[in-house]
């Protein structure tokens, strides 16, 4: 049977040249990056190395770049830490969209119980804010604006730029979530008047566990851990040299190959969307250009995501769904209720997304074998009866 | 969360699945809002369940505890089928996810329910004690 994966908005597979930087520091050069001897400095050099060749594809130096266990302890850190420096000046509002991944959101809940006040945008029907309404909702006391660069279920592109511009007018910072966006879209800190940054190393075809906060030098800072020297003190601990080598060679490549692979995936990805919007009561999700290239994000009426899952999986289709079922509470997906879709279609999502190892082979393997599964699960589900009922 | 190859395999070939068009008795339990609805109908036969089937919309266990549900009850008098309890759903099927024991509810009160239709349709007292169904089952107290 085929094997499809195409849930590479969850994770990557580590590219084989990824992996072969990473070996070395395992076992050979294994040196801690923080001692004076030849070992040490071995290690010490790569990682330097890594943090130029990261610095290089966001646009800004590597001393604004800080080292950390993922996306999830960036975005945490970029707010926690923003918010309490700012709410030593009195500055206690912060704003961000309804949809934000979750790392966001609860930091968000933890500062309101701090005291803060958090403005939660709206995301529309296409899945983006209007910059009216982020002008409107910034006030004197808004310390921070954070806002998602690609949306993780939907795929949807915010107009980073024009919000950096706009914070930069009023004088907010602003933090954008880019683990969906980093190696997949271009990023410029520079000329995006990006303050913060985020994103995470297995997105594009790195290893787990390591990412990168980035903060613009004027932006203070500070710790959520305490310890050594490193990270110039702000984020110790021991680093990971073989974990960051390999986020930065991933990096690169990624970027290097972003202008031919895009364009790629997005019509892998349009064949994809244009094959399953043909089965009947079925929706894109999110906006239809305005998408990360591999994203496609559906819904289909009368079946529930989690069925639609295992029955793809048994068919050799990983994928992934924003059913309660699949998300441990009983509320479909918070992205999904955002632009506005109801509990019982958001039951019945589905995501597919796409990386440059996928073929147009996969596509149609994909396509071959999902309106069978959708149709045999209507056939059983009350829900779709009732659905056809209604329409005689 | 790893499902039982008995409820992978009852998700993958339910048994019993379909409308039933001359059924003696249907219940629905469940609501579409909070991912599950299963819908059960039964043929009586002198107070045996001669026939059963059922369709059902939400998650694999869903689907499996349905499906299994039918299995135990088929060919059993009436008084059995009531004594069907969720516990006995989830060990006929090694086991769920603590997160799926809802369903195993669910599909004992889809049993009820259908049950509670035979009686009303053919004027038979039951005691109304007996049958707390799913209005009262805290999984859809939403809004």
């Amino acid at each position: 049977m085929r094997q499809v994966y195409a849930d590479n908005a969850a994770t990557t597979a580590v590219s084989p040249s990824v992996l072969e930087a990473m070996l070395p520091y395992f076992s050979e050069y294994y040196g801690n990056p923080s001692s004076l001897h030849s070992y040490g400095q071995k290690t010490a050099a790569a990682m330097d190395e890594a943090r130029a060749t990261i610095a290089h594809c966001l646009g800004c130096r590597p001393g604004e770049l800080y080292i950390t266990s993922g996306g999830t302890e960036a975005d945490n850190w970029a707010i926690a830490s923003t918010a309490r420096l700012s709410a030593r000046k009195g500055k206690k509002h912060l704003i961000t969209t309804k949809f934000e991944h979750h790392a966001l959101l609860h930091t968000m809940e933890e500062m309101e119980k701090e005291g803060f006040t958090v403005t939660y945008l709206d995301v529309h029907e296409d899945g983006l804010i209007r910059l009216e309404e982020l002008a409107e909702a910034i006030r004197p006391d808004t310390a921070l604006v954070s806002i998602m660069y690609a949306n993780n279920e939907i795929g949807t592109i915010q107009p980073i730029a024009e919000i950096g511009k706009l914070c930069r007018e009023k004088e907010v910072y602003f933090h954008t979530d880019a683990v969906q966006a980093a190696g997949h879209l271009p990023i410029n800190v520079e000329e995006q008047s990006i303050d913060m940054l985020s994103l995470s190393a297995h997105k594009f075809y790195g290893p787990k566990g390591v990412g990168v906060l980035y903060c613009r030098r004027t932006v203070p800072i500070y710790n959520l851990i305490y310890g050594g020297g490193q990270e110039r003190g702000k984020r110790p601990g021991t680093e990971n040299p073989a974990a960051i080598v390999g986020m930065a060679v991933a990096l690169k490549e990624a970027c290097e190959a972003m202008a031919t692979d895009m364009p790629r995936v997005a019509a892998l990805r349009d064949k994809l969307i244009a094959g399953l919007l043909a089965i009947p009561r079925s929706r894109l999700n999110g906006h239809p250009v305005k998408r990360l290239p591999g994203n496609a994000n559906f819904a289909f009426e009368g079946i529930e995501g989690e069925s639609l899952l295992l029955s793809l999986d048994l068919k050799g289709i990983a994928a992934s769904s924003g059913s309660a079922c699949t998300s441990g509470s009983l509320d479909p997906s918070h992205v999904l209720l955002a632009i506005g879709l109801t509990h019982e279609v958001a039951h019945g999502s589905l995501r597919l997304s796409l990386s440059h190892y996928n073929t147009e082979e996969d596509v149609d393997y994909i396509l071959a074998e999902t309106p069978a599964i959708v149709a045999n699960l209507r056939s059983i589900s009350p829900v779709w009866e009732r659905l056809m009922n209604e329409k005689e | 969360m790893a499902y039982s190859e008995k409820v992978m395999d009852h998700f993958s070939h339910p048994r019993n699945v379909g409308k039933m068009d001359d059924a003696d008795g249907i219940g629905e339990v469940g609501n579409a809002r909070c991912g599950d609805i299963m819908k059960m109908y039964i043929k009586v036969d002198d107070g045996v369940i001669s026939d059963v089937s059922f369709n059902t919309f939400g998650c694999a266990s869903a689907i499996a505890t349905s499906s299994i549900a039918t299995e135990m009850i088929k060919g059993k008098p009436i008084g059995e089928a009531l004594a069907l309890t969720n516990r006995a759903v989830v060990e006929a099927l090694d086991g769920l996810p603590p997160a799926k024991i809802h369903c195993s509810v669910l599909a004992e009160q889809a049993v009820k329910s259908a049950i509670v239709d035979y009686y009303n349709r053919n004027g038979i007292d039951y005691d109304k004690e007996e049958f707390a169904l799913c209005d009262d089952c805290e999984h859809c107290q939403l809004d």
